[in-house]
């Protein structure tokens, strides 16, 4: 049906969508909900609420810490019970703010009614407030506050929006039923952020197995009349829906090492924080809940839920009837960019996009062998690396040869582990050394700019070089 | 609750495992050993099978007792190694010289390196390069197929050609006592892995579609063989082979499609695939026009094994975003 895709590696993994039937459930009100302080990139949020306040839904709770960092608010209406450091999904102890949950009265001016509203605003200033005010962040995966991605740096021009809807990942299915049950928001959330960024035209990537969303999304920009958006079929390929391999196979640009997606003049926002974006300017609600998929063979209860966040984990499992027995592994994501949980009780994030449940045969890896030099590992590898030769280095710790054949460009898709015959734990080393590497780049950095500062006749007051910093 | 298995991401593999790539290789050789079977009967399965037992013995049993390390033996490299140096050696071969032969190709060019992965040069070519120059006689008089011929122990093709040429004859006149048809059907004398052009091409095929191999290396030699003969055949064709004769003799098929393509041995990008198959095909047709020995594509193939460390130095995959 359609050719486009991205250039370099890249793997087939059997897409596994087994819960793309269910229709979007309602989660019922969980007890409590556990917001925790830190779920975008960057600083965490400061707490503007105390125990034992009242709050509403969509009431604010939190605000930014910094400028790339974003407002949380509450997902339920109730009462403060705490403000204490709580166990994530890895184990380590994150800020949450706990509520218990009475009733659900939602926060004044919210519209939490179902009718469609594709009425833009004029002030582009406004929407981007709106947005900022409402918390949204990318639900992609990186979760980088969505109204920093919509203030391009001067002297850089956006020239598409790409949206988001490959869900090229093994299992997920939460942006497939967006798509179809939500596709009219989706398509006005893509408008607003068109125009938010010059009426720029917008493309919504969808793979082309979704054939229903494309059709869906295709009859949907017809029937609402906009014009500069339209649907790109794309062929199955994951890491499609990674950032830069997505503006490769639409735009044929590849974003540099280090770069931003402006930088070739793309924004990219996934189909939840169109979803999101829609919410927040034409509804003036805040992005405080979010659809997940629950699924894997073994669980015989397969759902696409919406759930408000901070719902714990081990909640949403039980309303579903428990954990299956020969479930070894439970995954916060997909299967292959996703984390393994080790903690059930840890609440849900606004990114959290799944919880997937693999059985010992599923997830197991056999014992590394030798390295049988096949070159599968870079065949594979969307960012043209060589992940046989980066896995030398990081086991001799030879960070120069490591930044020398660019580890820092490393997506960790998984790509290379998974094709890997010899299952040498390839991302496992790479990881560790991409993160030595950026580190020493980063210390290299400070250390010129350390350099140029003191060279400078006059001085600069640090503090606003620190805010300058952010 | 039971506790979770808490570990990094990817959490699926794919099922290609060095096993299940290596019985591809065992899976691909199987028509041209079948097809060995037929034309030289018994004796070829007999070689066959004590070869590929001393393979797996010999790895099994040095990797167990000299090394203390697990064995190897279920990755089935061992089984092709063995598969690889029977197709390489006339039926005739005495079996305690296959044996040698397995000896020198597991125990000393795969094990003392390190075992799979390790070595730098193709074990079964070390083995079969180590006979034909320890022990000539058996390695150069091979055995005309049974019944095809009558049944007499002759020179091969390229040995034939050489011989008349050393006494003067014309290649135009000794060439015609070839066929092409025999030489894609096995008609002619040879190692038991030059009988079948057909049946090693499909092996090859199967390799690919299968995407255990990439066709780059097997192609750019075939090419370079090609080409390099037109252009000494065009300049005197009563001095030098033609291309089609060059491609069907002398194991080029067999090393192109089996050896050559060897993972560990060749180089992992492509251009460093293309560079190696040019590297082969020139080598092996400067060994057969100018050389001593009439057959060059194992000579050529190990000449170019040796480069492999720097090919995969010069040559990189293109990265994303960066020139
Ligand atoms: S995880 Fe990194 S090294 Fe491995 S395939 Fe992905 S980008 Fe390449
Ligand atoms: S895929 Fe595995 S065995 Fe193959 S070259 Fe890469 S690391 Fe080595």
């Amino acid at each position: 049906m359609s050719k486009h895709t991205f250039s370099i590696g890249g793997v087939h993994p059997h897409d596994s969508k087994i819960s793309r039937e269910c229709a979007i459930e309602q989660l019922p009100l969980p007890p409590s909900v556990y917001l925790q302080l830190s779920q975008h990139i960057g600083a965490p949020a400061k707490p503007i609420v105390a125990v034992g306040d009242k709050v509403k839904v969509g009431q604010p709770i939190a605000e930014p810490g910094g400028f790339v960092s974003a407002f949380i608010h509450s997902s339920v209406s109730g009462t403060v019970k705490s403000i204490a450091p709580r166990p994530d999904l890895a184990g380590n102890p994150q800020m949450c703010i706990e509520i218990a949950v009475e009733g659900d009265e939602w926060a004044d001016g919210i519209d939490t009614s179902d009718t469609l509203v594709t009425d833009l605003p004029e002030d582009n200033k406004a929407i981007i407030e709106k947005i900022r005010l409402a918390g949204v962040v990318g639900l992609g995966g990186a979760t980088f506050p969505t109204h920093v991605k919509l203030s391009p740096p001067p002297g850089s021009k956006c020239e598409m929006i790409i949206i988001n809807g490959c869900e090229c990942e093994p299992y997920l299915t939460s942006d497939f039923r967006v798509l179809l049950e939500k596709g009219e928001q989706v398509v006005v959330g893509a408008a607003i952020l068109s125009k938010v960024m010059g009426g720029v035209p917008c493309t919504i990537a969808i793979e082309v197995n979704k054939p229903e969303a494309i059709a869906h999304i295709n009859e949907v920009i017809a029937r609402l009349g906009y014009a500069g958006i339209s649907v790109m079929p794309m062929k199955m390929r994951y890491p499609q829906g990674s950032e830069k391999q997505l503006i490769d196979a639409v735009m044929h640009r590849q974003v540099g090492s280090g770069a931003l997606p402006i930088s070739v003049g793309a924004v990219v926002q996934n189909v939840g924080t169109a979803l999101a974006v829609y919410d927040a300017v034409q509804k003036n609600k805040p992005l405080i809940d979010n659809v997940l998929s629950v699924t894997g063979e073994c669980f015989p209860r397969q759902a696409n839920i919406r759930f408000r966040v901070g719902t714990p984990i081990s909640y949403i499992i039980d309303c579903l009837g428990g954990m299956p027995a020969d479930a070894v592994k439970v995954i916060s994501g997909g299967p292959m960019m996703g984390r393994a949980i080790s903690n059930l009780d840890a609440a849900t994030l606004k990114g959290t996009s799944a919880i997937l449940f693999l059985t010992e045969k599923q997830t197991r890896r056999a014992p590394e062998g030798n390295c049988i030099r096949c070159g599968k590992c870079a065949d594979a590898c969307p960012m043209g690396l060589e992940p046989f030769l980066l896995i030398r280095h990081a086991r001799l710790g030879n960070l120069e040869a490591l930044e020398q054949n660019a580890v820092q460009d490393c997506i960790e898709c998984g790509c290379c582990l998974y094709s890997c015959p010899a299952r040498i734990p390839l991302l496992d080393h790479i990881r560790q050394a991409k993160g030595a590497v950026l580190g020493a780049i980063r210390a290299r950095a400070a250390a010129a700019k350390a350099a140029t500062e003191a060279a400078k006749p006059a001085p600069v007051i640090p503090s606003a070089v620190e805010e300058s910093k952010k | 609750m039971s506790k979770l298995l808490v570990s990094p991401s990817p959490h699926i593999h794919s099922k290609d495992s060095t096993r299940s790539l290596m019985l591809d290789v065992v899976i691909a050789l199987i028509p041209a050993a079948i097809c060995s079977f037929v034309f030289y009967g018994w004796r070829e399965v007999l070689l066959m099978a004590v070869s590929v037992a001393s393979c797996v013995l010999l790895e099994w049993a040095v990797t167990r007792f000299m090394l203390k390390k697990p064995s190897t033996i279920g990755d089935f490299s061992a089984v092709i190694t063995g598969m690889l140096l029977a197709l390489n050696l006339p039926y005739t071969t005495p079996l305690w010289v296959v044996v040698t032969g397995a000896v020198v190709a597991i125990g000393v060019a795969k094990l003392t390196f390190g075992g799979i992965g390790q070595n730098i040069w193709n074990p079964a070519l070390v083995g079969r390069v180590f006979l034909l120059v320890s022990f000539p006689t058996y390695m150069t008089t091979w055995g005309a197929p049974a019944g095809v011929v009558d049944a007499v122990s002759g020179p091969t093709p390229l040995g034939a050609i050489q011989e008349g040429l050393l006494s003067g004859a014309s290649v135009q006149d000794l060439t015609a006592a070839y066929n092409y048809k025999d030489l894609l059907f096995a008609n002619l004398g040879g190692s038991a892995g030059e009988a079948c052009a057909l049946a090693l091409l499909a092996g090859f095929v199967y390799l690919c579609i299968r995407k255990v191999i990439k066709p780059w290396i097997t192609l750019s030699i075939f090419a370079t063989v090609a080409l390099t003969a037109l252009i000494f055949w065009g300049i005197n064709p009563d001095r030098f082979t033609g291309p089609l004769f060059n491609l069907l003799t002398g194991g080029l098929i067999l090393g192109a499609c089996f050896m050559a393509t060897d993972y560990v041995t060749s180089p992992m990008s492509l251009w460093g695939g293309v560079v190696f198959g040019v590297g082969i095909g020139f080598l092996t047709m400067m060994i057969r026009y100018f050389g001593s020995y009439p057959e060059g594509v194992s000579f050529a193939i190990l000449i170019m094994n040796s480069v492999v460390p720097l090919l995969n130095m010069w040559f990189h995959q293109k990265k994303f975003g960066r020139k």
